[in-house]
């Protein structure tokens, strides 16, 4: 449904600056593909030229079959985008703004009611209110309903999650599930990990390239070496020692716990480990081999 | 003993017949990182406005490193830092600028400005960037940075207003352990975030739901309480029973 390849974005009077170096991947219809990385990492960029509205330095790119160049019109009316930055008109109503992206697009409100119905209705009590004055989360709901009403084939969603509170991004990608049901493909992009295991697929990302290209499981599966989550009675001194630990190759924290990376082929390496943190004076230790998650995978790459 | 440095009785902040902020009463101790949790729209800022001497309160009592909220807030300012995802550093000026201009806001003298200057470059190892714009530098750097500027005046509680949105795992990491080297000096770090393994890392935290603290302990104590072993599972419980939007 969408596929880059190749595609090369720099900026600035010499090209010095390169935002996307070299990135190749496709989307398959109807499934939910995620950028996952940080900001700067180049995920606006690519979501820009894919809609057609920045033209890449080289590399080609399509989509639903239409080339981002010389197929734009076709394009735009087909995906549906909903920029990280608040772009919908201030001065103009929640319904005012819903109506005039429907208007554009050559449809109603009403035709479309259903795909957007679930989120409209949360809003609809505010429907007159200018879209300026909206809280934050609502006014991503309308950003979504606006980029939804012409019923898209692909969804273009740029951090649709930033800022926003754990249950409300709950929310937010329980709505995404459902739209996917309606087949529409989405493109959503995030710096947060914990999003990257309710996508289909992930492409991690880092300063314009991209690492990987799979499911959050067999990243997961492909993590190399063994993962051992590690708790004692004090942060700091555990990371601190687990750091000078000869047979450990990267620490960090993790939530209420510490990881450590160890090679596969070491035997009886919680035993030891467990040995020199209590000569380190630590106490109370717990020490479990754990499945790397997507975010130490990625630790893993930057490392 | 530990020595108090934030206290609030019953404070509360309405906007007219909306209360934000309603008879919050919490007391955070020197040295400690203090998780400030709740959704979006709980009350979170409105509260953290008032302590760091932005906003007045409609009622209750509150002192910021010894100093009143209604009457002292100019000595609270000169008392604590602050940084935020929105605000920070000047992207026009260079990384040494932004560290002399905040110097002079706190009155720091040339002298000191040059000695701090040379400590927060060495140990953040931005030799190389010293002379750069601010907008150049990464994400990570720029927060970083910011957080050492904070810092820069020796405040005796620093405010973080969602320090570490968008950066790579790792780089949260790094900022983190900033945070900690800031606590061990006996630095109070008073810090919200979304992100719950975050939470994690402080010493105790409060969960606001719609203008009220709901819960406040050690992440540990929280679980045990909530008979769980996650964090998420904490605030979803709690976050959940939010009646106000935001």
């Amino acid at each position: 449904m969408v596929t880059a390849n190749n595609l090369v974005k720099t900026y600035g009077k010499k090209h010095e600056i390169p935002a996307v170096d070299d990135v190749s991947f496709s989307v398959n219809e109807g499934e939910i593909f995620g950028l996952i990385g940080p900001d700067g990492a180049g995920k606006t960029s690519i979501f820009r030229m894919l809609t057609t509205l920045l033209l890449p330095d080289s590399g080609s790119a399509a989509v639903a079959g239409f080339d981002v160049v010389k197929g734009y019109r076709e394009i735009r009316n087909i995906v549906g985008y909903m920029p990280g930055k608040f772009s919908l008109y201030p001065d103009l109503s929640v319904e005012e703004n819903l109506n005039f992206f429907a208007t554009v697009f050559g449809t109603t409100i009403r035709e479309n009611y259903d795909l957007i119905k679930e989120i409209y209705v949360q809003l609809e009590p505010f429907k007159k209110r200018r879209a300026g004055k909206l809280s934050g989360g609502m006014k991503q709901k309308l950003a979504l309903c606006c980029a939804l009403i012409h019923k898209p084939t692909v969804l273009f969603l740029d951090e649709p999650t930033t800022g926003v509170d754990p249950v409300s991004r709950k929310e937010f990608w329980e709505m995404l599930k459902r739209l996917k049901a309606q087949n529409i493909t989405i493109l959503v992009s995030t710096a947060y990990m914990d999003e990257a295991t309710l996508c289909d697929r992930i492409a991690l990302i880092h300063s314009g390239k991209i690492l990987t290209v799979d499911t959050p499981a067999n990243i997961s599966a492909a993590y190399p070496d063994k993962l051992l989550e590690v708790k004692a009675n004090k942060m700091s001194a555990l990371l601190n020692a687990l750091s000078r630990f000869q047979k450990g190759s990267g620490s960090y924290a993790f939530g209420e716990y510490a990881h450590v990376s160890v090679n596969r082929n070491e035997e009886n390496i919680e035993d030891e480990l467990k040995n020199y943190l209590q000569q380190a004076g630590l106490e109370n230790i717990e020490i479990k081999p754990i499945k790397a998650s997507v975010e130490d995978y990625f630790i893993k790459l930057l490392k | 003993m530990q020595e108090v440095v934030i206290k609030t009785n019953k404070l509360t902040k309405r906007f007219r017949d909306f209360t934000a902020v309603n008879e919050i009463t919490f007391e955070v101790y020197k040295g400690e990182i203090f998780g400030f949790l709740g959704a979006n729209g709980a009350g979170k800022t409105t509260a953290m406005r008032i302590l760091i001497g932005l906003s007045k309160p409609t009622s209750g009592s509150a002192t910021v490193a010894g100093f009143d909220v209604y009457k002292q807030t100019e000595n609270i300012k000169k008392n604590i830092g602050y940084m935020s995802q929105k605000f920070s550093l000047y992207e026009d000026l260079t990384v040494l600028e932004n560290i002399s201009f905040y110097g002079g806001i706190y009155g720091l003298s040339d002298a000191q400005i040059k000695t701090k200057s040379d400590e927060l470059i060495t140990s953040l190892g931005l030799q190389n960037e010293a002379k750069k714009l601010v907008a150049s530098l990464p994400l990570g750097w720029k927060q970083k940075l910011s957080f050492s500027v904070a810092l820069l005046h020796e405040p005796k509680i620093v405010f973080l207003d969602e320090p570490t949105g968008g950066v790579d795992p790792l780089t949260r990491r790094q900022f983190w352990d900033l945070i900690y080297d800031a606590a061990d000096k006996g630095v109070t770090i008073f810090v919200t975030t979304h992100y719950l393994d975050e939470a994690e890392y402080c010493n105790r935290i409060s969960i606001m739901v719609d203008g009220k603290i709901e819960a406040l302990d050690s992440p540990e104590n929280l679980k045990k309480q909530f008979n769980t072993h996650s964090m998420d599972e904490v605030f979803y419980e709690l976050a959940r029973a939010a009646k106000r939007g935001e």
